[in-house]
């Protein structure tokens, strides 16, 4: 079977689809983008190394970094562990845990916020056993940990369950029947093969625990200086009309995400090198 | 064919990791949305229908259903085509565009919200001039529809692309040996098989907007009965120690977002598509 090569566009109709996607993009995406460029360098340096100086904006990044590098490592393992299960193993409940692992991605960032509040807030199911055991999970960071961690937890499980299928189990047989051992099959055969799929969903992990907003809010509670991360800073500064403050820490966020951006395309184009 | 069956029935360490994952999986995932549940449903059905028909709660999740609504046709339409032009074209920037597309998953939702505030608010020129011609689009419905627009863009787009780049072209040439147009190639050979990924890419991209918060929250300006959308709204209930109210309106739209789901895994199950 053959398929279509990209080709140069061949006549006025063809180079007019072209134009009007490249133009539709354009207004959506980059008109945007453009704005807050245009701001930072309406305002110069001075305003984003201010920044710096402001206690509460360098550790609401502090704080959204830390959390990212928990959510990356956390649902990193637990994300191949779980596409591992839910690929290579036939149990009962697959199925059920199969879309038990896709609801986050159905779940609203406020909902996620309000169901955690629910188990660890004020009268909530397990706010006794915690009081009794004297954590705080609630407007802490406990609490910003798991609300990280359940909007997170589907990108890398996806990413590399996919991998796992399209490889099927051949080559894992073939080091089994050579009598490695499971978790030496798994480090010789299985993580070499995953690892641009891996990448890639630890790279969209990063970026959405990086950027999560509703969740941490409601659970917790945006206190300055304590549970406010970046993008809760964010919309408190916008909130308090302290405008320069909020659009400084929007453009680190906004240089992050051109990072991740790169970061996004490189894996896609070794991966499609491989497969 | 590679084979696809399980490799060998898991050993002991195999079964620790199932069973660690399974209460990882229901620990994170179940247990809140459970309680969720468990709240927006347990004061009976009386208090859930008044925490729904609330007037501000209706128009609440009108307004979301109809903003997302409007996205979804736009995003069928635009995704579709940008998809057909990265699948089928080679012009300069092709590779730049493709990256662009992926945009939405690196950018913060907030972050969003406060570029179109740049963009569109009172202060800025665009926003200035719009306001003059009589144009309201920050804290106004329309930068809902627009923000609902940035943050879906992957959607369809990836959902199309796989199932055009597998497309043979043996099936438009035999077309057009037989006469065939180009709109009749379009419409006849090429859209069907299309139609399958087209559809389950727009619905997860609605799904997706129904529970947009962050880009909305700080453009639209949050007017009950004007611009205040149905998460919004829960989020509103929940500063307010309303949390019945809250997780009522919640399993409402959460009912809605699963249904999709589920609507959008069946066709790609069923269509071998099952790809995000």
């Amino acid at each position: 079977m053959r398929s279509y090569a990209p080709v140069r566009p061949g006549s006025i109709g063809q180079w007019l689809i072209v134009a009007v996607v490249v133009l539709y993009l354009g207004m959506i995406l980059l008109l945007p983008v453009s704005a807050i460029v245009v701001q930072a360098l309406k305002a110069g340096v001075g305003p984003l190394l201010q920044t710096f100086d402001d206690p509460a904006a360098v550790h609401g990044l502090r704080l959204s970094f830390a959390l990212a590098t928990v959510a990356m490592l956390a649902n990193g393992v637990v994300g191949v562990a779980a596409a591992l299960v839910l690929t290579r193993h036939r149990f009962l409940g697959r199925r059920l845990l199969d879309a038990l692992v896709d609801l986050p991605l159905a779940v609203s960032p406020v909902m996620t916020g309000l169901a955690f509040l629910l188990l660890f807030g004020r009268s909530g199911w397990l706010e006794s056993a915690l009081d009794a055991a004297g954590w705080k999970v609630a407007f802490a960071f406990p609490g910003l940990v798991v609300a990280t961690l359940f909007v997170t937890f589907p990108f890398t499980l996806r990413e590399v369950a996919y991998v796992l299928e399209e490889l099927g189990t051949d080559e894992e047989e073939a080091a089994a029947t050579l009598g490695a051992s499971p978790w030496h099959t798994f480090v010789r055969v299985t993580l070499p093969n995953i690892r641009y799929g891996l990448g890639y969903g630890v790279v969209l992990t990063t970026a959405r625990a990086l950027g999560e907003f509703g969740a941490v809010l409601v659970l917790g509670g945006a206190i300055s200086g304590h549970t406010q991360t970046a993008t809760t800073f964010i919309y408190n500064a916008l909130e308090e009309r302290q405008e320069p403050a909020a659009y400084s820490v929007a453009l680190v966020l906004a240089l992050a995400s051109v990072l991740v951006l790169a970061a996004l395309e490189w894996l896609k184009r070794r991966r499609r090198k491989e497969l | 064919m590679n084979g696809t069956h399980p490799a060998v029935a898991p050993g002991l360490g195999g079964l620790a990791v199932r069973a660690g994952v399974c209460a990882y999986v229901g620990a994170l995932v179940a247990l809140p949305l459970a309680a969720l549940l468990i709240e927006g449903l347990g004061q009976g059905a009386a208090a859930l229908w008044a925490a729904v028909s609330a007037p501000v709660a209706v128009e609440a999740l009108r307004l979301t259903l109809l903003t997302a609504g409007i996205m979804a046709l736009v995003n069928a339409v635009m995704g579709t085509a940008t998809a057909w032009v990265l699948a089928r074209y080679d012009f300069p920037g092709r590779g730049l565009l493709s990256a662009l597309v992926d945009l939405p998953f690196a950018i913060p939702t907030l972050v969003t919200g406060v570029m179109l505030v740049l963009l569109f608010g009172p202060q800025s020129p665009l926003g200035g001039w719009l306001a003059a011609e009589g144009v309201r689009v920050a804290f106004a419905a329309p930068s809902i529809v627009l923000a609902l627009l940035f943050i879906t863009v992957p959607f369809v787009v990836r959902a199309v692309e796989p199932v055009l780049m597998e497309q043979d072209p043996a099936e438009e040439e035999a077309a057009r040996t037989l006469g065939a147009g180009t709109f009749t190639v379009f419409r006849r050979v090429l859209l069907p098989p299309l139609f399958p990924a087209l559809l389950s890419g727009t619905i997860r991209s609605y799904a997706r907007a129904l529970g947009e918060f962050g880009s909305i929250v700080v453009v639209s300006g949050n007017i009950p009965y004007q611009t205040l959308t149905a998460p919004i709204y829960v989020f509103g209930e929940i500063e307010s120690g309303r949390s019945e109210v809250a997780a009522a309106v919640s399993v409402v739209l959460l009912a809605v977002a699963l249904a999709l789901s589920v609507g959008a895994r069946a066709i790609e199950r069923l269509t071998g598509t099952a790809r995000a």
